[in-house]
């Protein structure tokens, strides 16, 4: 876990003691709303529908259970009980008053947290695997390099207007549980000769133009990673349209540039950048990893977790599908799903938060993570604890066992809260949760993940979801479109267009025609939707969703 | 040819909790919809919403939102209009939870 040093608990006491005199000034009238937007904007504070939302980074996901609480402390005192976990790896709050925000940010100071670059034209919160230094594939824990990218792009004076925001992921692992092809740079580790490098993926991102990012390099040492990435930055900087905003991601440069052309311009600037790093990046880097030292796994008897895994059907279900292999065999990794039936995707109460900082402080090394999939999880626990674990949850409404199901759903929060939204999308989630639950077939289903937009900007990921929903507004009437096949994993797909979009009362039995089309289709159970769906293709998914137009065909 | 004008209200948030807000007729900010002014004409709605940017210390991002006569004063015209008037689905926050009150 990064503890701040001095400079970084200065700078932020500086920051947040300037931000709360705009703030001073905005409320007395001496700032107009123009000159303090940006101002606001930098400091992670929206204007939304009904009120103003704050966005706090969690960087790469990571908490400890003192961080938690605060942001319990934050949801009670200033916001309205709870937060929301989002697919940033972020919280946000949707009720704050202006007058208390920066209140909110000293309290976010005092546990090492702000939300700085949250917003804006910046390189955004550095998001990694939530599973980062426990995952059994992992070629090395990508958070110190996540925390080392951090600090180089926070206040980056020449990145801070930039052509449009930036976002870079960072995993570990082949197996791609960070999305790194849909981000402005995705960072995979790898290891060559004995040296840890990187394998660098531009130009991905979703939205108005979806693109699955391409390789710049298949290979970069640790020793010019930083130099590498600022050649990056800088040439997208230099050349990135600004004339027009939906033309601004690196993604449009990189597809009008072609990638040969921008690898060699990267190239070329990488030359002139490389000698200004004279090697404090390293020196650095190693201060930062004995900061992520893993902690001295206990050991124990498994005795009674497989005792209970035999006798208690109900905690075998949540271990089959929240469970997932440590490489420390005796230990696992909980994802705690923040996914009740019913219940908005993502949103936690103030006292679920807490219930998840005391099981993080007494069994799981004070760790948490928070994952792009709106969950949140223990990275390390011994196996004999996931009992009372269990236990603990169950009474917090926090043990539903459903990830990676129907209804472990990213949604964004559309127009319930969303500025920008065209259509709401938290209902449609909970719709689509509660009627599988009804049916009880979620386990039947198996492997299915749903992904909803409430607008064309995509923080739902739909076009990467097995099965995406955009919530679009249609001649003044919520409509929503799907798209099958998509992928978020190393094997990252952008899904195909059924056709017509739904009417908001329409969508979740066009949902359940297409499970049920899944399930008439699949060659076993143990074929997954997404495999189905790559073996048959989109016809009898189109047959079963318009089954007017086809008979009209005839 | 031009579109023919449609009635609207001037619609904002507060500048400190961020509600959403309503001109009146007697130039008071309400969060209620129905007690706003159903502007009716096209030269006077651009009045009206100069007279509502001009209170920067008050209010943000003023601007003319659809809305048609109802029985008890006005009501949108737009979904995205009736989420704001009302509050979130998911849960009774926002308007939903506290009594109407005048403002400013």
């Amino acid at each position: 876990m990064y503890r701040y040093s001095e400079f970084d608990t200065a700078f932020l006491a500086e920051r947040n003691a300037q931000f709360r005199a705009q703030v001073e000034r905005r409320i007395d009238g001496s700032l107009t709303e123009d000159e303090f937007k940006p101002l606001r904007l930098m400091n992670g504070l929206y204007l939304q529908l009904h009120a103003y939302m704050l966005r706090v980074a969690i960087p790469y996901g990571t908490l400890s259970s003192g961080q938690m609480r605060q942001l319990a402390l934050l949801a009670e005192k200033w916001d309205k009980g709870y937060g929301h976990f989002t697919t940033r790896q972020n919280i946000q709050y949707n009720w704050p008053k202006l007058n208390d925000v920066p209140d909110m940010l000293d309290a976010l100071a005092e546990v090492g947290m702000h939300a700085i670059q949250t917003s804006g034209n910046t390189i955004r919160n550095v998001t990694a695997d939530h599973f980062a230094g426990a995952a059994a594939d992992e070629v090395a824990d990508p958070r110190p390099y996540a925390e080392l990218l951090r600090q180089w792009s926070t206040d980056h004076p020449e990145f801070q207007f930039m052509p449009r925001k930036f976002k870079i992921a960072i995993t570990g692992s082949e197996n791609d549980r960070a999305v790194i092809k849909a981000h402005d740079i995705g960072l995979q580790l790898v290891e060559r000769d004995g040296v840890l490098g990187a394998r660098v993926i531009v130009g991905g991102g979703l939205g108005r133009t979806p693109m699955i990012g391409k390789e710049l390099s298949e290979f970069v040492a640790f020793d010019d990673l930083l130099a590498y990435l600022e050649a990056t930055v800088s040439v997208w900087n230099q050349i990135g349209r600004r004339d027009n905003k939906y033309k601004a991601r690196i993604k449009i440069t990189v597809h009008e540039h072609g990638i040969d052309a921008i690898r060699a311009k990267v190239n070329e600037r990488f030359l002139k950048v490389r000698p200004q790093f004279k090697g404090a990046d390293m020196n650095l880097l190693e201060e930062i990893k004995g900061h992520f030292a893993p902690p001295t796994f206990r050991e124990a008897s498994v005795a009674s977790f497989e005792s209970a895994y035999t006798n208690d059907p109900v905690f075998r279900s949540w271990v089959d599908t929240n469970i997932a292999p440590h490489k420390n065999a005796d230990h696992a990794i909980v994802t705690i799903s923040i996914k009740k039936h019913g219940h908005t995707p993502g949103d936690a109460t103030a006292e679920q938060m807490r219930v998840m900082a005391d099981l993080a402080e007494e069994f799981a090394y004070d760790e948490l993570r928070i994952s792009h999939e709106q969950n949140v999880i223990l990275p390390h626990v011994h196996k004999s604890d996931l009992p009372a674990i269990h236990a603990r949850l169950k009474e917090h409404e926090l043990a539903t066992a459903n990830i990676g199901l129907i209804s472990d759903i990213i949604a964004c929060p559309g127009m319930d809260y969303c500025a920008l939204a065209t259509a709401r999308s938290i209902p449609v989630a909970q719709e689509i949760a509660t009627r599988f639950d009804d049916l009880k077939l979620e386990h039947d289903i198996g492997h299915l993940k749903i992904k909803i937009s409430g607008c064309i900007n995509a923080c739902g990921h739909h076009h990467v979801g097995h099965i995406g929903i955009l919530g679009l507004d249609r001649a003044g009437v919520e409509n929503y479109q799907i798209t099958l096949g998509g992928d978020a994993t190393e094997t990252a797909a952008v899904g195909d267009r059924t056709g017509p979009g739904f009417a908001y009362d329409e969508i979740v039995p066009a949902v359940e025609r297409i499970v049920e089309t899944y399930l008439e289709q699949r060659d076993s159970a143990e074929e997954t939707f997404l495999e189905t769906y790559r073996r048959v293709g989109m016809a009898p998914f189109k047959t079963a969703l318009y089954p007017e137009a086809r008979a009209n065909a005839a | 040819m031009a579109r023919a004008f449609t009635p609207k209200v001037v619609t904002a948030n507060d500048l400190l909790d961020g509600d959403v807000i309503y001109l009146t007729e007697d130039d008071q900010w309400s969060r209620e919809l129905t007690e706003a002014e159903l502007i009716t004409d096209e030269a006077h709605a651009q009045v009206r919403l100069l007279d509502a940017s001009r209170q920067a210390n008050k209010i943000v991002g003023a601007y003319l939102a659809d809305a048609i006569a109802g029985e008890d004063g006005p009501e949108p015209t737009h979904f995205r209009e009736d989420f704001r008037r009302t509050g979130p689905s998911n849960y009774a926050h926002g308007k939903q939870e506290t009594s109407p009150q005048p403002r400013a």
